[in-house]
């Protein structure tokens, strides 16, 4: 089951904009902001944005296409990141990331049916000498296995 | 009495929070007095959360600690490590740029001081411009965040061009896989890379600076924005730096999860609030950096570093060292290794002796096959490669690079073949799209990959030629360097690429 999309006033969109206009190079600001406030950067914000720094609608959806970050859709309930980079990799991170996604039923970036959780992949989170490495709703976790990664999922499943 | 236990990512990767909030209660429950400091970590990641407690003139190491040792820590009849000073791992160390690091409450300026930090700032205010260029320019220091171009070059290039405003923005986006000493020096030291920017706004003339952070880093962001506003309120930042009437003044800015945002043109196409492609070079961004003005573009341990250069004079600092790689260099040792961290040192430590002798080898226990130095865009070594000197100049002659002198190491299970696809794959998924050998190099990469994995070994020469299309024709490194990883894994490793292989895993 998708989760609602949430769909902000225009007046409360253009005060977080307004808040951040101040800045040399406000647009990535910006759109931490929004996503900040709504988990996803809304479709109505676009025009908005475009108006306020006077560029193009594109402009502003090319950027907000261009990082891995800013997400259209919301994320699930819990959002579980695996590190897929090499030094991970060094521990057995490719094997626990397919443990993850088969356990989950969901492909990269994916969210389980109940709206649950969403599997990202995250390319180095800093943590490679305690590899593999995750992080659970903005918790950092070192030293992973299938064992303690089902465990957790578990836990925020329930 | 005091207690340290570290507020390092790492370390609350492996349950600092948890040992801090059990010692919080403990010492409660029995009505103990302590002070109980969150310090950055001492970099010795295989004994995290590493606790240090401080009684009678003594301070500890206990670790790895659990909250259920708690009791025993608080009792003082747990054994203990010792001094950090006395083990091995860090007592072979040259600490300059980590020197503070885990040992100081990171967010108290009073601690700050009172071991060497702002002195380096204090002198730098009574020098000219062009003298606190020059004093890095003598020291020798090169770009730590991979290039090792003369940091005092492009200070002075930055110092000499004609603007109403400059820019120092420091590359806190640290991506590359197998590093983190900028994270650690954030989360530990925080106060040293502000005061590091400030002395090069001095040198250049630029009064504002940023820090471009990645948001992969919550810990890093939320110190050092904490860090920044402790330096304004004391007046370190602001209009007048310690009184002097000079004026300087920075911020966070965070990243938005583009590999490619660690480029620095890329960067500053990302902190201007576009998207995060690369632009052609010249100009320069010493000349045409942030908004089109004169900018600064450095790594953090390069700013991290000068600091000390500064505090203990650039002839100190440009005694240490290799050849043209002067000074020390923090090495993070990563990946399958028995002591992982990071290591600071003289550039000159033959690698095999890093591996071995100081990570321990693998943790595994299985024989070391393969180390990737410098991220997912650096050469794999193979252990015939082990009497390379840690150097510049000294890895290049061997087809590889130091990058952000982060090392990697694989066991004998480790499928190089499936590494080099990795390394393409990583490029195709990065790519910021701008140039052609990169946007369809990568992509293509990965195809003839697979080709050679399904027996086909006809397609390494077209493998290699595509390469060398990526390496020449690249705009930056990040098309222009994954050829060293795939074609050194190919070199290295040859008898992996020529046989038909099982399915990858």
């Amino acid at each position: 089951m998708p989760r609602d999309i949430p769909q902000p006033e225009v007046d409360e969109i253009q005060s977080l904009i307004d808040a951040q206009l101040h800045l040399e190079g406000p647009l990535l600001p910006i759109l931490h902001a929004l996503q900040d406030a709504y988990g996803i950067v809304p479709v109505a914000a676009v025009p908005l944005i475009a108006a306020a720094l006077n560029i193009s609608r594109a402009e502003v959806h090319g950027v907000i296409s261009f990082y891995h970050d800013f997400r259209s859709l919301p994320a699930g309930r819990h959002v579980v990141k695996i590190c897929r980079a090499e030094a991970c990799q060094a521990m057995g991170g490719a094997a626990l990331a397919d443990h993850a996604l088969a356990r989950l039923g969901v492909e990269w970036h994916g969210t389980t049916e109940n709206g649950a959780v969403t599997l990202e992949p995250v390319y180095c989170l800093g943590l490679c000498a305690c590899g593999p490495a995750a992080m659970v709703d903005g918790k950092l976790l070192g030293r992973v296995d299938a064992d303690r990664l089902d465990r957790i999922i578990g836990e925020i499943e329930a | 009495m005091k207690i340290y236990v570290p507020l390092d990512s790492a370390a609350k990767a492996l349950g600092a929070d948890e040992v801090a909030a059990a010692i919080a209660a403990e010492a409660e429950a029995r009505g103990l007095e302590i002070e109980l400091i969150r310090n950055g970590t001492r970099g010795m990641v295989w004994l995290e959360p590493l606790v240090e407690v401080e009684d009678g003139g003594e301070r500890l190491a206990y670790g790895p600690l659990t909250p259920a040792e708690v009791p025993a820590l608080l009792d003082r009849t747990l054994d203990t490590l010792g001094r950090v000073e006395d083990m091995p791992f860090f007592a072979r160390q040259t600490r300059l740029t980590f020197a503070r690091c885990g040992l100081t409450d990171p967010l108290s300026l009073a601690d700050y001081q009172a071991h060497g930090g702002l002195s380096g700032l204090r002198r730098a205010l009574g020098m000219t411009a062009e003298a606190v260029v020059d004093e890095v320019k003598t020291s020798g220091l090169r770009g730590r965040g991979g290039a090792g171009f003369p940091t005092g070059i492009k200070w002075d290039t930055v110092r000499m061009a004609h603007a109403s405003q400059k820019y120092i923005v420091c590359n806190a986006d640290e991506g590359d896989s197998g590093t983190f000493a900028d994270r650690m020096i954030i989360e530990g030291d925080p106060f040293c890379l502000i005061e590091g920017m400030i002395i090069a706004g001095l040198g250049t003339g630029a009064t504002k600076g940023y820090v471009y952070l990645r948001s992969e880093y919550p810990v890093a962001i939320e110190l050092l924005r904490q860090a920044i506003d402790i330096a304004r309120a004391d007046g370190v930042l602001g209009s007048s730096v310690l009184g002097s009437g000079r004026s300087f003044d920075m911020e966070v800015r965070v990243g938005a999860g583009a590999y490619v945002c660690g480029e620095e043109t890329s960067l500053l196409n990302s902190l201007e609030g576009k998207r995060g492609v690369v632009r052609a070079k010249p100009p320069l961004p010493a000349l045409e950096g942030f908004l089109g003005r004169p900018t600064v573009v450095n790594n953090v341990i390069s700013l991290a570093t000068v600091p000390v250069i500064f505090e203990k004079g650039a002839q100190h600092y440009a005694d240490f060292g290799l050849g043209r790689s002067k000074g020390t260099i923090p090495v993070q040792i990563a990946g399958n290794v028995k002591y992982g961290g990071l290591f600071e040192t003289a550039f000159g430590m033959p690698l095999g002796e890093l591996v071995n002798d100081v990570a321990g080898g693998t943790a595994s226990g299985r024989p070391v096959k393969a180390v990737q130095i410098g991220g997912p865009l650096g050469a794999y070594f193979a252990t015939a490669d082990f009497d390379t000197p840690f150097g510049y100049e000294e890895f290049d002659g061997q087809g590889g690079l130091i990058g952000h002198a982060g090392l990697v190491v694989f066991d004998d299970s480790a499928d190089m073949l499936h590494m080099a696809r990795f390394a393409m794959e990583f490029c195709a998924v990065e790519s910021c799209g701008k140039c052609t050998p990169c946007r369809l190099g990568a992509v293509r990469g990965v195809e003839t990959l697979d080709r050679i994995a399904a027996g086909d070994t006809g397609a390494v020469p077209l493998l290699t030629d595509l390469c060398e299309v990526m390496k020449d024709g690249s705009l930056c490194a990040l098309g222009g360097f994954t050829p060293y990883p795939v074609l050194s894994a190919l070199q290295r490793f040859p008898e992996e690429f020529g046989t038909v292989k099982e399915a990858a895993e």
